[in-house]
């Protein structure tokens, strides 16, 4: 029986946790009571991507778009949109305040999106195998298997222009191509599900959206190489996405896509979870093999690759959540539309977790070669409360800040490269003018020398001795002859760390020292032109301001500040933790900050 | 990285599960199978009490210097009880900038406990996590596992007041 509404409730974990699991409760409580279960049909989906937003329903055959949904909604939804065909005016997302727009088209936040990664998320439900399938799910397989060689595989890979989307963007048909070469009695295949990059959720998304594109693409790889065995390896901390996977793989086991015998031939494959631990080195390949293995991630020496030498030392495609999730649709429309998509050395799209100071943060995808100011002001609405933006960062810990003078950048692999940051997994973080580009250096460094596994002494001793010259810049003990020796540091992290992490981990620091050389210079001098480096900043009260209204008193955590209603107050410094909140509380401008 | 071991310290002797015991044993002939069981521990006690941790060594056959070499390496393990509530402040690039660092701080400041440790009674553990996936709620906290979004270092006494009752 066909439905005539559909109703979609994201269920990623933004939405989740913001009520959507009431919201989904609350119509499936009142659509049973109101006997109108059979009329419309509820589906959880995966991430919308307009985490900003959240949480959001849409309903179907309209495309309706319902943001910032409450419980209280639902009946308002179901009486009016279900019942009456009219939709909920005040829910709609109007970000003027002029047009009413209500479908997903019209929303500038999807406008310059294209999706292939994120082709399901948002509508199907990712608990149903057969929802995928009649999205065209596992047709990739079955033209795999029957209709094409393993080279024909890897010829459509290498024509599609594929680049790893975890960071460093090796081809991806050369990776598989090595596997498939070297002759051995077992093979491996492995999805680096370990999202490590703070600020990022691009993989979390796509496997809680849409885990079966994930199992399908590592099928494909090991029909192509010759492996009988896949494993992905997530983080512990996404207990959803294991959920999800989990059920998932026995879905697909159920139905004959996993397992023994696939689709009635003779290639067997079966995939296994293997969860990570909180070390964000072993988002590093080798270093992700050996956590397999069920040691200390540490990482090894390349070459020999583990396409040629990995699990076990038996030849292992590793590849990233989001490249798997591109390998199905390559599959079946071809490496040469992939290959028009995207620029000269880029194809395809771009997963990002656009965050930090911007009005629509949220999941995007769009084509390679978008540019920034794309990006920031189409897609993500601007820098919010009339702020100035400041620099945008990618690759997390192991990228660079790009600036407003490289908003018009056309982003790929090489122009982000050439601007001195990495494409890295897809962390865009916006800064504003109230952000310290020294601070925020320093914030990356502490994480790269926290998460140094301490194999290799430039990483290990580099890292920290670099760590400690920023720091001291924060706290006013700088000298100017630090700065020749932190890029001294750096280029030597860079040349002789063992892996990635100790190689990029010195990024942020000389790409921020390339932009903002007058920012640093002012740390010298002791201020901090943001107000973010406490030994740097002083709170005091403007006598001619303040107008006694004890607001400021009040909110001080410490009790630092002191003064009679309608007298000036005053701050006691030796007391003060400077956490900034009597600025926030002081209506009068009268708390001076410098 | 973390977490001083101490050996045969005061420590209660706590013993495996029969369930835990169990897994093991169906785990035993899978290669790679110690982290998996020390997750399965930690799920069941909260922490991998010690005495725990030398079982298992015996159980799978290995080294219980290596047990501790991966208990040690990982964040994720814990060798000490957590408190019964556990607050994480998300410290991810997003969070940071919205200023999570005071609202750690805050939660650290009025409970009186160093980050990552736990109050005298036992009742709260504060502790930084790396990016819990919810940026676009930033900044972000997670009490006994349930996410709260849009926090800031006001909300922190009201937040307390909320679970203490």
């Amino acid at each position: 029986m066909a439905f005539k509404n559909y109703i979609l409730v994201c269920a990623g974990t933004g939405c989740e946790s913001d009520g959507a699991l009431k919201i989904n409760e609350e119509f499936k409580t009142q659509l049973e009571e109101l006997g109108l279960d059979g009329e419309a049909q509820l589906v959880k989906t995966g991430c919308f991507g307009f985490c900003a937003q959240g949480p959001i329903v849409k309903i179907l055959p309209d495309e309706t778009f319902y943001v910032m949904v409450k419980p209280e909604d639902v009946k308002e939804i179901i009486e009016e949109h279900i019942i009456k065909g009219r939709p909920v005016e005040r829910l709609l997302y109007d970000k003027e305040q002029k047009t009413i727009k209500s479908g997903v088209e019209e929303i500038d936040f999807y406008q310059k999106q294209f999706r292939i990664v994120l082709r399901n998320c948002g509508l199907i439900n990712p608990a149903s195998i057969d929802e995928y399938i009649a999205r065209e799910g596992y047709g990739a397989l079955e033209k795999v298997l029957f209709e094409m060689t393993p080279d024909d595989v890897i010829t459509e890979l290498e024509k599609s222009g594929l680049r790893g989307r975890g960071g460093a963007g090796f081809p991806t048909f050369r990776k598989w191509m090595f596997s498939k070469g070297v002759e051995s009695d077992q093979k491996y295949i492995v999805c680096n599900a370990d999202e490590g990059d703070p600020g990022a959720y691009m993989d979390r998304s796509t496997l809680e959206g849409d885990p079966h594109s994930v199992l399908e693409a590592m099928t494909i790889a090991g029909c192509t190489v010759g492996a009988d065995t896949g494993y992905i390896y997530i983080r512990a901390e996404y207990p959803l996405a294991i959920e999800r996977l989990e059920n998932a793989i026995e879905q697909a086991t159920e139905y004959g896509l996993l397992g023994e015998n696939i689709l009635g031939t003779d290639f067997s494959f079966t995939i296994e979870l293997r969860l990570g631990a909180g070390a964000f080195v072993c988002g590093e390949e080798t270093a992700l093999l050996t956590s397999i293995e069920g040691n200390r991630g540490m990482p090894t020496t390349r070459p020999p690759f583990p396409a040629v030498k990995g699990l076990w030392g038996k030849p292992t495609v590793i590849n990233n959540v989001e490249t798997w999730a591109n390998v199905p649709v390559i599959i079946l429309k071809g490496g040469d539309w992939f290959g028009n998509i995207g620029t000269e050395t880029s194809k395809g799209t771009k997963v990002f977790a656009l965050t930090g100071k911007i009005k629509n943060s949220g999941l995007i995808e769009v084509p390679m070669g978008t540019t920034l100011r794309e990006i920031i002001y189409d897609i993500g609405g601007g820098i919010p409360n009339g702020k100035k933006f400041k620099a945008a960062q990618t690759g997390g810990p192991s990228g660079g800040v790009i600036t407003a003078d490289y908003l018009d950048t056309p982003i790929d692999y090489q122009t982000l490269a050439d601007l001195g940051s990495i494409m890295g997994s897809g962390g865009l973080i916006v800064m504003d003018e109230d952000d310290c580009i020294v601070d925020v250096a320093k914030f990356y460094l502490d994480f790269t020398v926290d998460e140094s596994c301490g194999k290799c002494s430039p990483c290990r001793i580099g890292g920290r001795t670099l760590y400690n010259l920023v720091d001291n810049l924060t706290k006013g003990l700088g000298a100017e002859e630090d700065f020749d020796k932190m890029l001294e540091l750096s280029k030597a992290m860079k040349t002789a760390s063992l892996c990635g992490l100790g190689q990029t981990a010195s990024n942020p620091v000389v790409s921020t020292l390339k932009y903002f050389k007058d920012e640093y210079m002012a740390h010298l001098a002791g201020t901090c032109p943001a107000g973010k480096c406490k030994d740097l900043v002083n709170y005091s009260i403007i006598a001619d301001n303040c107008v006694g209204c004890t607001a400021c008193a009040r909110r001080c955590p410490v009790q630092a500040i002191t003064g009679v209603i309608k007298g000036v107050h005053v701050i006691d410094q030796t007391k003060c933790i400077k956490c900034g909140q009597c600025v926030a509380a002081c209506k009068f401008k009268a708390v001076l900050v410098g | 990285m973390k977490n001083s071991v101490k050996i045969n310290g005061d420590v209660e002797q706590i013993s495996l599960t029969q369930e835990l015991k169990d897994f093991i044993k169906l785990w035993k002939s899978k290669p790679g199978n110690l982290i998996m069981v020390l997750h399965q521990v930690q799920e069941h006690f909260g922490y991998i009490p010690e005495s725990t941790a030398f079982e298992v060594a015996r159980l799978l056959n290995v080294p219980v210097a290596k047990i501790f070499g991966v208990i040690t390496f990982y964040h994720f393990f814990k060798l000490t009880k957590p408190g019964r509530n556990k607050i994480a402040v998300c410290l991810g690039t997003a969070c940071y900038l919205k200023g999570s660092g005071d609202i750690l701080n805050e939660f650290s400041r009025q409970l009186n406990v160093e980050i990552g440790e736990t109050t005298a009674d036992g009742e709260f553990t504060v502790e930084a996590v790396r990016c819990v996936g919810c940026c676009g709620l930033a900044p972000v906290i997670t009490f006994n596992g349930e996410v709260v979004g849009r926090v800031s270092s006001k909300d922190v006494s009201g937040i307390l007041e909320k679970y203490m009752i």
